[in-house]
């Protein structure tokens, strides 16, 4: 669709539920797949909620879009970089979060996993490494 | 310097489009550019024409037309974003069977491809938000 191919980061920093930014963020990152752009998606500070498995808000009323992230493979979205001190301050863990896997095209469609825990200090690093970065 | 402006939140509770209207402004001043102005989130309400603050308080959606139509700035808000939030422009109106519209001027309602080619297209994107 478009000539230019630039890095974009989208950066969640807000739990799932309670605010709608994490729900508009996900819409975001659909609809930006159809860019062909090069993209990464961050999950920092309570961010990090936004992937734990086993999210149930059927007594909320509030749409569960969790299972969405485990399809973002299918758009070409396989890299998820997750920051390990926001994880150790809340008191998670990899094993909490969802098992998101997209297949490598490029390795007889290997399934591998999109989620990378990265240090904070790394994920400067990451940031400092984007043309475009979407703050959610 | 081409800039593409996000603006998250909504006017009044928020001064997030206020810092975004008075970089825009003072942006232009210096002879940038400003390809577009995206509103996101609760952000969207900026375009309502039918907000009435108090006379001495500053007039947000005023501003913003009042500038779009200076510059010819693109002021473009999230189709998704303003459905959910309750703003339509007469086609959105017709299209839904609703009865009234509520974009004011120099506003548009367009999808959040409008948002990716922005940055695609700018020399930096910058989000005014929480």
């Amino acid at each position: 669709m478009s000539e230019v191919i630039k890095k974009f980061l989208y950066v969640n920093r807000k739990a799932p539920y309670g605010t709608i930014y994490a729900q508009e963020a996900l819409e975001v990152v659909l609809i930006g797949a159809a860019f062909d752009q090069d993209v990464s998606l961050a999950f920092l500070d309570d961010g990090v909620f936004q992937l734990t498995k086993g999210q149930d808000t059927k007594e909320t009323g509030l749409k569960n879009f969790s299972p969405t992230f485990r399809a973002l493979g299918d758009y070409e979205v396989t890299k998820l970089y997750v920051e390990q001190e926001s994880l150790d301050e809340r008191g998670l863990t990899l094993d909490d979060l969802q098992d998101i896997q997209y297949e490598d095209e490029d390795d007889d469609y290997a399934e591998k996993p999109s989620i990378i825990v990265v240090s904070r200090a790394r994920m400067g690093e990451v940031m400092a490494d984007q043309d475009v970065i979407l703050s959610f | 310097m081409k800039f593409g402006i996000v603006v998250n939140e909504g006017p009044y509770t928020h001064q997030a489009s206020d810092s975004a209207y008075n970089f825009v402004k003072a942006a232009l001043a210096k002879g940038h550019e400003v390809a577009r102005v995206f509103f996101y989130h609760d952000g969207v309400n900026v375009g309502t024409r039918l907000s009435v603050p108090p006379q001495d308080d500053r007039q947000i959606q005023e501003q913003w037309s009042a500038l779009a139509a200076e510059h010819g700035l693109d002021l473009v808000i999230c189709i998704a974003a303003a459905q959910r939030r309750g703003l339509l422009d007469e086609n959105e109106m017709q299209r839904q069977g609703k009865d009234a519209h509520n974009i004011a001027e120099g506003f548009r309602i367009s999808g959040l491809g409008q948002l990716i080619e922005m940055g695609i297209q700018a020399d930096r994107t910058i989000t005014f938000g929480d």
